[in-house]
């Protein structure tokens, strides 16, 4: 130990640190920082040129964010995804978890890479494809339901539709990944547990309800705080299927920040949105973590 | 009986997750305006290469191809260098203020990326960056992820390792060099494995910083291509195999690789 400590100077600390920090420094902890100053100026297109243009403002960005009803609409399509799409994504992703996990399964592997094609394959790639699903006249998803007599749906033109239809989409692309962390929870509970509880009778849903589910509780709460985190920051599902339509059903906190921003110049503006999200998962956070202690007691 | 059930209904979700990709690629080899029938079609009634060649004569797919490998590669090799350092340092290297540095990187993972795009898209503009490379390889040189993935693995080697290279008179950076690096190198798979599909696929930054159509990644084109081209599915399915295949590939080559670093990345410590 000794001979490590002693031969260890802040040279190499600096050498090995520093372009690491230094990175993250200059284009993640100032920018942050320089973007909540922003968010109290009314930095816009003509300060892109000049940016002696830019005022201070006070708080007038917040006041106009609450004031706006685009913007309380974008914060409720953001907290609906996340609030049924993060729920459902977690429950198939438990699912297909527990049915690869089955000492019944054969040719698990193969099944697992299948699950998980998704996952790696590119967004807008996948929406290419998702479009033609929903297509109202020619789409696989209406004609698969003309078969059970359900007249076709025009799935990202209705306003009522648009939002379901983009959760089910990422649903699909992204329940292998938890999937991956919940077999991994799995894997990790002993398996006497089971064999002493089938001894006295427990059926598989006491099984499940009893011993699965206490015991992954802590992989569950990792997995709920990212997959929050993850659905809060929802951009690029709108913006290649629905570009926020129709009539803003669609419009994410992260698009409506995407469009004032780098669309309207309206930098001030944009940087307030920024940071309500930031406030939003910070809040999240804070409670699930709160959450977990409180179990844990 | 039991087994059977079991295995259905494992196809089943299988075949949701693939049918998808199956479709693309049949419908990628139709005819123009083939796909625009009812009942649709599964297979292509004259089977024709001829989106392919619009994409690399017209459409200059081969350029966005470059764009992609070249980045991501790039991105990859110095992701690879910069976070591995920083890994070995948090694990290996005793200083004052570790533990608190590396507690202040773990708790700025729960600021989104986004509040920092405005700032960081003003500061490469002013030093002349956009529509260049660098616009995304500078600000995505260092990841929090990164670092975490590789402290983690580096902790299990054993610190007699290190003492013994020591002994034999070797420098941090020899140690580093020679010791560490090879021991990684699962992790380090890994880590390349995540970075390239992250920067391959990512879509939000590049559409920011890269407006210049020459040095549009692949899906920057393609969302474009949806803009300009909504009528002629067949060829935007043509312009989607080009973006996934790759990428398909690489994972199921390296598969175990990635799936080993999404379980080491959900074990809490």
């Amino acid at each position: 130990m000794s001979a490590i400590r002693s031969s260890t100077h802040w040279g190499s600390v600096f050498l090995f640190l520093g372009p690491a920090l230094g990175a993250i420094g200059v284009f993640f902890f100032i920018p942050v920082i320089a973007a909540f100053f922003m968010s109290f100026t009314d930095f816009d297109i003509y300060s892109l040129g000049n940016w002696d243009f830019a005022r201070f403002v006070g708080f007038a960005n917040y006041q106009k964010l609450m004031e706006n009803p685009v913007f309380w609409q974008a914060l409720k399509n953001t907290f609906y995804f996340v609030l049924v799409g993060g729920p459902l994504s977690i429950a198939v992703s438990l699912m297909a978890a527990m049915m690869l996990n089955s000492p019944l399964t054969k040719l698990r592997s193969m099944f697992r890479v299948v699950y998980f094609l998704p996952v790696v394959t590119t967004l807008v790639a996948v929406a290419v494809i998702w479009r033609y699903i929903y297509h109202p006249k020619f789409g696989l998803l209406n004609y698969g339901l003309s078969f059970l007599d359900i007249s076709p749906v025009d799935w990202l033109g209705d306003p009522f539709w648009a939002m379901p239809s983009l959760i089910i989409m990422a649903v699909w692309k992204n329940f292998g990944y938890n999937m991956i962390i919940f077999i991994a929870g799995l894997q990790n509970i002993p398996k006497d547990l089971y064999e002493s509880a089938m001894l006295e009778g427990a059926n598989p849903w006491q099984q499940f309800r009893y011993i699965t589910l206490p015991m992954l509780a802590p992989t569950t709460v990792f997995i709920t705080l990212m997959t929050i985190i993850g659905y809060f920051q929802f951009f690029a599902e709108p913006y290649v299927m629905t570009q926020g339509g129709p009539l803003n059903e669609t419009l994410s906190i992260v698009l409506y920040m995407y469009q004032e921003g780098f669309r309207w110049w309206n930098m001030g503006f944009s940087a307030a949105i920024a940071f309500v999200l930031f406030i939003i998962i910070f809040i999240a956070t804070a409670i699930q973590l709160r959450l977990q202690k409180e179990g844990s007691h | 009986m039991k087994k059977t059930l079991h295995h259905i209904g494992l196809s089943i979700v299988a075949m949701i997750c693939l049918i998808p990709f199956l479709w693309m690629l049949s419908a990628s080899f139709m005819t123009a305006g083939e796909t625009g029938q009812f009942p649709p079609r599964f297979w292509p009634e004259h089977f024709t290469i001829e989106h392919y060649r619009t994409l690399f004569d017209r459409l200059n797919l081969a350029r966005y191809f470059l764009n992609s490998v070249l980045i991501s590669g790039a991105a990859t090799l110095i992701s690879l260098l910069v976070n591995s350092m920083a890994g070995y340092a948090f694990a290996k290297l005793k200083f004052r203020g570790k533990e608190g540095l590396f507690k202040v990187l773990m708790a700025a993972l729960v600021i989104p990326g986004q509040v920092t795009m405005l700032p960081v898209f003003l500061m490469l503009k002013e030093m002349g960056l956009i529509n260049t490379y660098w616009a995304i390889l500078i600000p995505g040189m260092a990841s929090i992820f990164g670092i975490f993935l590789i402290r983690q693995y580096a902790l299990s080697i054993p610190d007699s390792l290190i003492e013994a290279a020591r002994m034999d008179g070797a420098t941090d950076f020899q140690v580093y060099w020679k010791v560490i690096l090879p021991l990684c190198k699962p992790i380090l798979i890994t880590l390349a494995i995540f970075t390239f599909m992250g920067t391959w696929n990512d879509f939000l930054w590049p559409l920011i910083v890269l407006n210049d159509q020459e040095m549009y990644t692949l899906p920057i084109a393609l969302a474009n291509l949806m803009g300009e081209h909504v009528q002629d599915t067949e060829l935007m399915m043509a312009g989607s195999v080009m973006t996934v295949l790759p990428i398909i590939i690489l994972f199921i080559v390296l598969q175990k690789y990635y799936i080993q670093g999404i379980m080491m990345g959900g074990v809490k410590e």
